[in-house]
């Protein structure tokens, strides 16, 4: 029986290492082709003609004058006469043609007849919402009413809110598709190698094998690319119908609008404590929507779940707005934004530090030591004690500082995945999955857990992915897939190595479980003199390469990748009370995830989530116009990103250490991705002495929170 | 005066910025529309709409195209010559994704007609490992991993690329002003600031 269990962290040789991503050198020198780069004979470009109406009817549709154009070279009819749209944005036709341009100017020249409906867009208000919010059932825990009448209880109530965010992937969805025959080549921009073909052959009624998919790189997905979509579709029809490769990818006000959403959350909030600061109860009133389907109910009250009496109500709003895709953690962003605020304002009430509030809470949480290693830790590298005070920065001038805190958890365990390792006779190795790197660096990873398992250098293993031909393995989303690909590689490496150890037993004249592979040697444990190298055991084979398979079981992943990572982040911010702008002066995360494979790829990881949490914190929202129904910053003019110079200074530590290291891998995408907003706004209620309600703190939020309505007129 | 910094007269000269980097492309287009055309094609002469035969001098080489005159230079570039380092995001001038340098000048190329962009001297990303040389930044990127999906990273190296021709030892600020008109969704600013100040490094001492 192989062991398949991570070598001790003391032993280790690659795992751990701070490794340079191996796609690094292609991605900076713009030599690596990602699907919309992707180019073939006689290909045709392809562009969506979308509804401008929220809520209609189409009455008639006429391309014919489109048709006539020269150039067009085919037109699919997404919604026929009689099709209720549901949202701006919803596709109408697909076009076909020699040029994008020529295809543009067709889309141009159809004609639709729509009869206009009445649309809902904005559920700011739930009291507008009318038939168009659903309650869940209520869900009561203890006995909340009579702890909020106690006397000697403290009781706080709040609004709290967090907005639609769209995922304004760079690299927009769509694909590349050609039909060759029976055959279906397909270049997707996906987090899906193994299963959007099959999602594109159930759509056209063919058998998944006819359907190829190559991926190499994809431009950011964030949870939002997952199937073939309507567009890849009729992109496939057009090239049967043509005979050409059809390159259809949204353009960026389609990618904006229905590329897809993380819903919203709101809620009033009544959370009360004793007067030492122990949390008693909690109530919320709370909404959602993520477009037609409206939005289910954060996890609330987030990571404090064992408040003892508890009332929830919530509403899912249904919008006539594109329609909701995961996002980096669904609902705990939302989750945290609603929670950790009311707990900080309570805090504030009870004239306590809220580090503190936390941190005495904290058995309310499913792992306290945990979080309060966290949170002191933190509070370290924020500098907590020099910059805390009450609530409101009451220093002369105009530039207020404050401080806030947020946490996460996440589960993160590793997805199904399938590898083929095989070993070469002139001591060459390839590991292949149907995985791809969204920019994680898993290509990276899987190299690094073949080389630590085979002893060799990561340079010297072929890591091949993006295929769908290759070894079935998951979908990059939940924070799964280095969880799961590391397990499968070290499963399928171990088992290959297995087998050239038999070789390398039978010639050393040795037992084969005395055997270890390292620097580039197969050698009696502890013995190097007893050894062949590598590269002379791998000759051995003769002619006959080893291929093994590995497998993740996610129900049963040996210890090699477990579940349960937790999070704490700080902000310290600036805002000017004259003009309302707020400034990240440092942002602290401190996380944990198991085993880290690439403590610099996962740190970047870490990094790039802060930062969008900042943007999340400071400047993203969807804005959408009751009157016409659209969405009015579908653009990257006035749908905020953060830039280099708005992010102040970030500083990631991770939790690296024996007892989390003895979990396995953990994922990474989804737990640095959800405190931040949380944190932002709580820094400039202490800052600025007032609750903004609603994220993102932008400058009109924050003026209104400090001088009402009136200041903005 | 250098080419980077925005024409207007008495007023200060500041770094690098979106502002200036906007003013910069104005200029360019402008200067391109007068300097380029031969003069023998002075009077006033209409181009299209159809498509028109251009010739581009992009990374040294002359390379020709018949596009339409409302092509941008980045789809000329991207459909029609398959130089596809450049990357289209917002499509108009906002996220620095199809950053090239032009005439000297870092520029977007959405926001340039093909046609215009005859006569200059176009750099893109991928002459920074033209003929077997390699260009400090590319490796610094690595190094800092100022990269994550990678979309936007061409356009960062380019914007980078432009600021150390024009400041080959710039302050962290300067390097926080000179790419303050390139976006990221993924979040690499972090490895972004320490590649471009170790390149800058690299290229004094190297």
């Amino acid at each position: 029986m192989v062991d398949y269990s991570w070598p001790p962290m003391n032993k280790r040789r690659v795992i751990g290492q701070r490794l340079n991503r191996l796609d690094g050198p292609a991605k900076s020198s713009g030599k690596a082709k990602y699907p919309t780069d992707v180019q073939r004979p006689g290909l045709l470009h392809a562009v969506i003609l979308s509804s401008p109406h929220a809520h209609a009817r189409v009455r008639s549709i006429d391309i014919s004058a489109a048709q006539a154009m020269p150039g067009v070279e085919d037109i699919r009819v997404m919604s026929p006469a009689g099709t209720e749209i549901q949202w701006a944005g919803a596709e109408v036709a697909a076009i076909a043609a020699r040029t994008e341009e020529i295809a543009r100017d067709a889309a141009r020249a159809i004609k639709v007849d729509y009869e206009v409906l009445p649309h809902l867009v904005k559920e700011d208000d739930l009291a507008r919402a009318g038939n168009r919010a659903k309650a869940a059932g209520e869900q009561v825990t203890g006995d909340p009413d009579t702890v909020f009448r106690e006397s000697g209880v403290v009781v706080h109530e709040g609004s709290y809110s967090i907005p639609v965010i769209t995922h304004c992937c760079l690299e927009p969805h769509g694909s590349t598709i050609e039909y060759k025959g029976e055959k279906v080549e397909m270049w997707p921009s996906t987090q899906n190698v193994s299963g959007i073909g099959g999602d594109l052959a159930r759509s056209l009624n063919i058998p998944v094998t006819n359907v190829s998919v190559h991926m190499d790189y994809m431009g950011g997905g964030f949870g939002s690319k997952f199937p073939a979509d309507r567009w890849g579709t009729e992109g496939a029809n057009m090239s049967k119908k043509t005979g050409k490769a059809v390159k259809l990818y949204l353009d960026r006000r389609q990618e904006l609008t229905i590329g897809g959403v993380r819903p919203s959350a709101f809620a009033k909030v009544k959370i009360a404590a004793r007067r030492d600061g122990t949390i008693v109860a909690w109530q919320s009133e709370s909404w959602a929507t993520g477009g037609v389907g409206g939005g289910g109910m954060p996890p609330i009250p987030y990571v404090f779940t064992n408040i003892p009496n508890k009332r929830l109500n919530h509403s899912a709003v249904s919008l006539n707005a594109g329609g909701a895709r995961a996002w980096r953690a669904p609902n705990h962003a939302q989750a945290c934004a609603l929670t950790a605020t009311a707990m900080e304002d309570l805090a504030a009430k009870l004239n306590m530090d809220s580090l503190e509030f936390m941190l005495k809470n904290a058995n309310l949480t499913l792992r306290p030591e945990t979080y309060r290693a966290q949170l002191q830790k933190a509070a370290e590298l924020i500098e907590w004690k020099k910059y805390a005070h009450q609530r409101g920065d009451k220093t002369a001038g105009h530039i207020k500082q404050g401080l806030g805190i947020g946490f996460s958890t996440w589960g993160g365990a590793g997805h199904a995945s399938n590898c083929r390792a095989n070993i070469h006779p002139d001591g060459s190795v390839e590991v292949e999955l149907g995985s791809q790197d969204i920019g994680t660096a898993t290509r990276t990873a899987i190299a690094m857990v073949a080389a630590e398992t085979l002893g060799i250098p990561v340079e010297q293993v072929k890591v091949k992915i993006g295929e769908n031909s290759y070894p079935a393995s998951g979908a990059s989303g939940g924070s799964t897939t280095i969880g799961g690909v590391s397990s499968s590689t070290r499963k399928a490496a171990m088992n290959a190595l297995d087998k050239l150890m038999d070789v390398v037993a039978a010639s050393l004249n040795v037992p084969k479980d005395n055997l270890e592979a390292v620097d580039q040697r197969i050698q009696v444990k502890g013995n190097p003199d007893k050894a062949m190298t590598f590269k002379a055991a791998c000759q051995k084979l003769g002619v006959k390469s080893i291929s093994e398979m590995g497998t993740n079981d996610p129900k049963n992943p040996g210890g090699l990748n477990s579940q349960g990572a937790s999070g704490v982040q700080m902000a310290h911010v600036s805002v000017d009370i004259e003009t309302g702008v707020v400034r990240m002066n440092k942002f602290v995360a401190v996380q944990d995830c198991g085993l880290v494979v690439n403590p610099k790829t996962a740190e970047s990881q870490v990094y790039g989530a802060c930062i969008m949490n900042i943007c999340a914190g400071l400047m993203e929202e969807r804005v959408m116009d009751q009157i016409t129904g659209r969405v009015l910053n579908a653009d990257m003019e006035f749908y905020k990103l953060a830039g280099i110079k708005d992010i102040g200074e970030i500083v990631v530590h991770m939790d690296i250490t024996p007892e989390h290291d003895r979990k396995g891998i953990i994922g990474l995408g989804e737990p640095p991705a959800i405190a931040g907003p949380a944190a932002i706004s709580n820094a400039v209620a202490n800052a600025i002495g007032v609750r903004v309600p609603g994220l993102p703190m932008t400058p009109e939020r924050v003026l209104k929170a400090l001088y009402g309505e009136r200041s903005l007129a | 005066m250098n080419d980077l910094e925005p024409k207007h007269p008495g007023k200060k000269k500041s770094a690098f910025s979106r502002r200036g980097f906007l003013q910069g492309v104005g200029a360019g287009t402008t200067a391109a529309g007068v300097l380029s055309v031969p003069a023998e094609a002075q009077a006033p002469k209409a181009i299209g709409p159809g498509a028109v035969p251009i010739t581009l001098t992009i990374n040294g080489k002359a390379m020709q195209a018949t596009v339409e005159p409302r092509v941008t230079l980045l789809d000329c570039m991207r459909h029609y010559m398959d130089l596809t380092g450049a990357k289209r995001v917002c499509d108009r001038g906002t996220c620095g994704a199809c950053t090239v340098i032009m005439g000297g000048k870092v520029i977007y190329a959405c926001s340039v007609l093909a046609i215009d962009a005859q006569g200059k001297q176009i750099e893109t990303i991928e002459n920074l490992t033209a003929s077997g040389k390699t260009h400090p930044l590319v490796p610094a990127f690595v190094k800092h991993d100022a990269q994550q999906c990678g979309y936007c990273t061409p356009g960062f190296v380019m914007a980078a690329k432009g600021l150390l021709d024009r400041t080959p030892s710039p302050s962290y600020d300067q390097v926080k002003d000179g790419l303050g008109g390139n976006l990221c969704r993924c979040g690499t600013y972090v490895g972004v600031r320490q590649a471009v100040l170790e390149a800058a490094k690299g290229g004094r001492n190297g």
